[in-house]
């Protein structure tokens, strides 16, 4: 399985992976505002599929200044892969999570039972809009756009059992070094996210949730109903006007072409 | 750079002062953290607490404009408890050296000082001779007259109370560094200084570097490997500007630019050439002519002969200072009348923004090259003027970018690398070279028939690149390689050069770039013998693709490196030879290929100073031989060491459009500065008009502490003025733990740091109301160093005013 590692103790915050990302994907760049601090677009969107987070604390009167690239993590236990009703979303033979436009309704329940808060609607072309690995540049053997622009090396791409045993090295370095908070985020989590931190600090702490969790109801949905998912789309085609409407509401409109 | 970029993977220790290499040099932090990982320090003395700061071990803040008092400190920390590299400092230093007894310093000043001008008499800035006229030495340091004790009284007021009382860093954190950072005395230790423009935009720039200099010699930090003074350069090429003299006082290769009182060539080079009368010294300026003569041979050719001093009446001379603010003083006052831009964007970039622009209103002309509409290609529409009342005549010249031809671009470690042109460029867009071909195509035309001696210069100008329209970059590089005249070779080094008239070399230190091999800055060989990262076969690094510079004082007097491991060159002594990884920057073997014992060089490990050795008293500075605090042009406080308030030596501009707050300002409380983001490019106009960099640094911002917040009731992201006496500029405010009040004399002070990328013209602004200004540099004064002139753009008084 192919995987990433965000060793968060080299990042700094550069955000060159988030220029890459919309570089290579061609998005085009949203219409942002300085909202107090550095962190820039605010949310995932559509066209935004990473983002660094920023996070200031102050611990025992020292200032520590994090930074955290979030995405899709390409879960092991992926909800979305779980709760998708047409069968877009889905696992490629790279082991990354992809969501397949053509076959996306835009329904919006991977949206709602992702515990990271990733994929995003795209009104104009009725699909959701997340991370995809960059599949279209590491099936040709490169690695994603933003691996290859990271100038720390803070992102490493490759197979993930090799890139953990390096992640879990290091953290031992960092529990020595007297961080005792210090671990791998996604050895475990959602069965092993295909997107893993080193961190020094606890998760919050970046801004990622401390335990993420499959919803019950993806849980349910997923291997409980399997065998009767098929017929269940239906009633999902049902629902999905008002749901549209709704989430029409709730996108931005505005965005600015990036080329 | 002394090093270069890979070099900073050796090094134990960073002190990473004036500069924010994680927003500015990314990559730089690639070899730190490698560094990092083998357990290397990494220190950071900022004002606020920069993403650089996030990976620091060691993080202090100091108030803007006191790195000399700082610095200071840790001189006389390293003096008094005796942790300099003692073999270093008396062999390859002046510490030894006797000064003229008649040398002083008192409250402040040095022997010297003219009020009236403004300036010093160096005449006691001098050595003692001997009887043969070498300098007189005393081994053990202990004269009272020599270098060693001098600096020990000069800093002896430097303690650690003091420096804390000025620069407002914590005293435990001050002792903290220095401790951390002198521990690089240790031999095999390295310590490194990453230094840019925090460094060097202040009144006394230049003495800012200076003093990082003596603290590197006394630790023995210059000229090993991880080691260093590294200046971090603003822009890609800022390194290759310089060095072909895009600066108004030099020629290319940093050849002194010729004054009024140089009558001819002989009085010239005779002012322009250092001699020596200590036979162990190299001074390699002796060959100075050679330099000169081969550059007036690029330039004139056939034209230059030694019966008319090679055309040396043709150079303009220098009649006074024509740095930035000296231009735009000029413009303001109506005595230049036009102006060629050249990649610049003084509206934004420029001290005191609105009288540079002001100042482009009394021009009859203005060309602006660039590869946008910079805003100050639109001063005469910027906010608040009419354009119908403004009546220069504007140009804008579509430029070439970077990948849109070819050409060498040299790094901050003196690296040319050769780059090929990816793309055509768009529409009438065309490369610097071919604009500049064309202006002089267009030029000589005009002067063509003229029989007027004065014209010659331009009719006599040799321009042999092949098609004027279309110039050859390759005729261009391998004329600053320089040629053989009699074979019409290319010649190998400038070690080849002579003051007859039968070389040519456009720029002496590129010399060895391009010769009969090829383009050496092509070259992309990755190996690395040496597996210190210098890998010496990729492009091509001046002088003669020496890596590391001063690389004699890696070892010790015998010849043996300080750090076994890290070996750049070494003396075999059962071979009688040098084992050499690094080109050596020293006379290693002679004429007939016979290696020079150890103990020659080690006279001598500093070629390109008279002395022959790295110069902790050094009279080449206008403002003294040893860096002194003066407070900032503008500044909360008195002067606590001397009654002197500023540099006394630097040039003060009148008043008008500049006005100056007070010392503690009552109306301008808050101390000010200036700084870049990763997100953006200088002045903005390569980064402002790309919606990927603009969406992440959307608007203009003023980071402040969470007190101040409070104290004025600003919430985040609401809009406030920032006002100084010049100016005032719209920001947003970041409140941030990032920055804290600093604790000066006794009592707090408040910053407030602004990006200065924004302005008003471009695809983002700045801010949302296109009719506002956001240029941080609206703020900044009229003000320099002493010796550079560089403007004061790190620190100025201000106040933050809320918008009704």
């Amino acid at each position: 399985m192919r995987a990433v590692c965000i060793d968060t103790t080299k990042c700094i915050g550069c955000r060159a992976c988030q220029v890459a990302c919309k570089q290579w994907n061609q998005l085009p760049a949203e219409n942002t505002e300085f909202g107090g601090t550095y962190e820039n677009p605010s949310k995932f969107m559509h066209d935004t599929w990473t983002r660094v987070h920023f996070r200031e604390h102050r611990v025992n009167g020292e200032v520590q200044w994090l930074f955290a690239k979030s995405q899709c993590m390409h879960c092991t236990e992926a909800a979305c892969i779980s709760v998708c009703p047409s069968g877009a979303t889905h696992r490629t033979e790279m082991g990354t999570v992809l969501i397949d436009n053509r076959r996306c309704i835009g329904c919006n329940y991977c949206a709602a039972n992702c515990p990271f808060a990733v994929p995003r609607y795209d009104h104009k072309e009725n699909a959701m809009k997340k991370c995809n690995f960059c599949y279209n540049r590491i099936v040709d053997g490169l690695s994603p756009a933003c691996v290859k622009a990271c100038p720390t090396g803070a992102l490493q791409y490759g197979e993930r059992r090799v890139l953990m045993l390096e992640a879990e090295k290091r953290v031992n370095n960092l529990r020595a070094a007297g961080y005792r908070d210090a671990r791998v985020y996604g050895l475990e989590e959602m069965g092993g996210l295909g997107v893993f931190y080193v961190l020094r600090d606890r998760p919050s702490a970046y801004g990622l949730p401390d335990s993420p969790k499959v919803p019950m109801s993806a849980y349910v949905w997923g291997t409980a109903f399997k065998p009767v998912r098929a017929l269940a789309v239906l009633g999902v085609f049902l629902g999905l006007v008002a749901n549209r409407f709704r989430t029409r509401q709730n996108q931005p409109q505005e965005t600015v072409r990036g080329d | 750079m002394t090093n270069h970029w890979i070099d900073l993977r050796n090094s134990d220790c960073f002190l990473v002062i004036g500069s924010n290499p994680a927003e500015n040099h990314p990559i730089s932090m690639k070899w730190v953290l490698k560094a990092k990982e083998r357990g290397a320090k990494l220190v950071v003395v900022d004002p606020r607490f920069t993403r650089t700061a996030s990976q620091a071990d060691l993080y202090c803040p100091l108030r803007p404009g006191t790195d000399i008092a700082f610095i200071g400190g840790m001189i006389k920390y390293i003096l008094d408890n005796n942790l300099f590299n003692r073999e270093y400092v008396v062999e390859y230093t002046n510490a030894s050296f006797l000064v003229s007894p008649e040398f002083s310093f008192h409250d402040g000043l040095f022997s010297g000082y003219n009020p009236s001008t403004r300036s010093y008499n160096k005449s006691s800035w001098v050595y003692q001779l001997d009887e043969n006229g070498v300098p007189k030495r005393d081994k053990t340091l202990s004269d009272p007259n020599c270098v060693f004790q001098l600096l020990k009284r000069h800093y002896s007021r430097y303690d650690s109370d003091t420096v804390s009382r000025i620069t407002g860093a914590p005293k435990d954190l001050f002792l903290k560094v220095a401790e951390t950072y002198s521990a690089t005395s240790q031999p095999g230790k390295a310590g490194t200084i990453m230094y840019a423009m925090g460094t060097t935009q202040h009144t006394v720039g230049t003495q800012n570097v200076r003093a990082y200099a003596i603290l590197q010699l006394l630790l023995g930090n210059v000229g090993i490997p991880g080691g260093g003074v590294n200046a971090m350069r603003g822009e890609s090429n800022v390194q290759g500007s310089t060095d072909f003299a895009l600066l108004f006082h030099i020629l290319p290769g940093y050849l002194r630019y010729p004054v009024a009182t140089d009558r001819d060539l002989a009085t010239y080079l005779k002012n322009s050439t250092p001699t020596t009368a200590d036979p162990d010294s190299v001074n390699y300026w002796k060959n100075f002519p050679k330099f000169f003569i081969s550059l007036m041979k690029a330039f004139f050719g056939d034209k230059a002969t030694a019966a008319n001093d090679f055309c040396y009446d043709y150079l303009p001379k220098a009649g006074g200072n024509y740095s930035f603010i000296s231009l735009f003083e000029a413009m303001y006052e109506g005595v230049i009348k036009g102006l060629f831009l050249w990649g610049q964007n003084p509206c934004v970039g420029g001290p005191n923004a609105n009288k540079e622009a002001k100042a482009l209103e009394n021009l009859d002309w203005m060309v602006a090259v660039d590869l946008w509409e910079t805003d100050t290609a639109v001063f005469w529409k910027r906010p608040g003027v009419n354009p119908a009342d403004i009546k220069t005549e504007v140009f804008l010249l579509p430029a070439a970018a970077s990948f849109e031809k070819e050409g060498s671009v040299s790094n901050s470690g003196r690296w040319a690398q050769w780059r090929y042109k990816a793309v055509e460029p768009p529409g009438d867009a065309k490369s610097d070279l071919e604009i500049v071909s064309l202006l002089y195509k267009a030029i000589r035309d005009k002067y063509q028939g003229s029989t007027s001696i004065k014209d010659r210069p331009i009719l006599d100008l040799t321009w042999n690149y092949g098609s004027v329209d279309h110039p050859d970059v390759h005729l261009v590089a391998k004329e600053i390689n320089g040629y053989d005249l009699t074979t019409h070779r290319l010649l190998p080094s400038f070690a080849s050069l002579k003051d007859d008239g039968s070389t040519s070399c456009g720029c002496w230190i590129y010399s060895g770039w391009y010769t009969e091999e090829g383009n050496m800055a092509a070259r992309r060989d990755d190996s690395d013998p040496s597996g210190l990262g210098l890998h010496p076969r990729w492009s091509w690094c001046w002088p003669i693709n020496r890596r590391i510079l001063y690389n004699r004082a890696s070892c010790d007097v015998n010849g043996t490196p300080w750090n076994a491991q890290k070996a750049l060159v070494q003396w075999d002594e059962e071979r009688q030879q040098w084992i050499t990884y690094d080109v050596p920057d020293f006379v290693f073997r002679t004429a007939t290929g016979s290696h020079v014992r150890p103990e020659v060089s080690a006279k001598s490990p500093f070629i390109m100073r008279v002395e022959g050795l790295g110069c902790i008293f050094a009279d080449g500075t206008a403002d003294g031989p040893f860096p002194e605090h003066y407070e900032p042009f503008e500044s909360p406080v008195k002067n606590m060491l001397s009654s002197q308030q500023i540099n006394p030596v630097i040039k003060i501009w009148s008043g008008d459009m500049n006005p100056r707050a007070a010392i503690g300002s009552a109306d301008y409380p808050l101390i000010g500065t200036t700084y870049r983001v990763t997100e953006h490019w200088q002045a903005g106009a390569m980064t402002r008009n790309l919606p990927w960099l603009a969406e992440l640094m959307p608007e203009m911002f003023v980071e402040i502490s969470p007190e101040l917040a409070k104290a004025r009731g600003l919430k985040p992201g609401e809009l406030v003025k920032v006002v100084s006496p010049r100016g005032e500029v719209y920001a947003k405010v970041c409140i941030t733990e990032r920055i804290k009040a600093l604790k000066v004399g006794g009592l707090f002070y408040e910053l407030v740091g602004m990006p200065w990328h924004y302005g008003f013209n471009g695809f983002v602004t700045g801010g949302k109301d296109r009719s506002k200004n956001y240029a941080a540099n609206l703020l900044t004064a009229h003000i320099g160093d002493a010796n550079t002139m560089i403007p004061e753009y790190k620190v100025f008084l201000c106040d933050i005013r809320k918008v009704m």
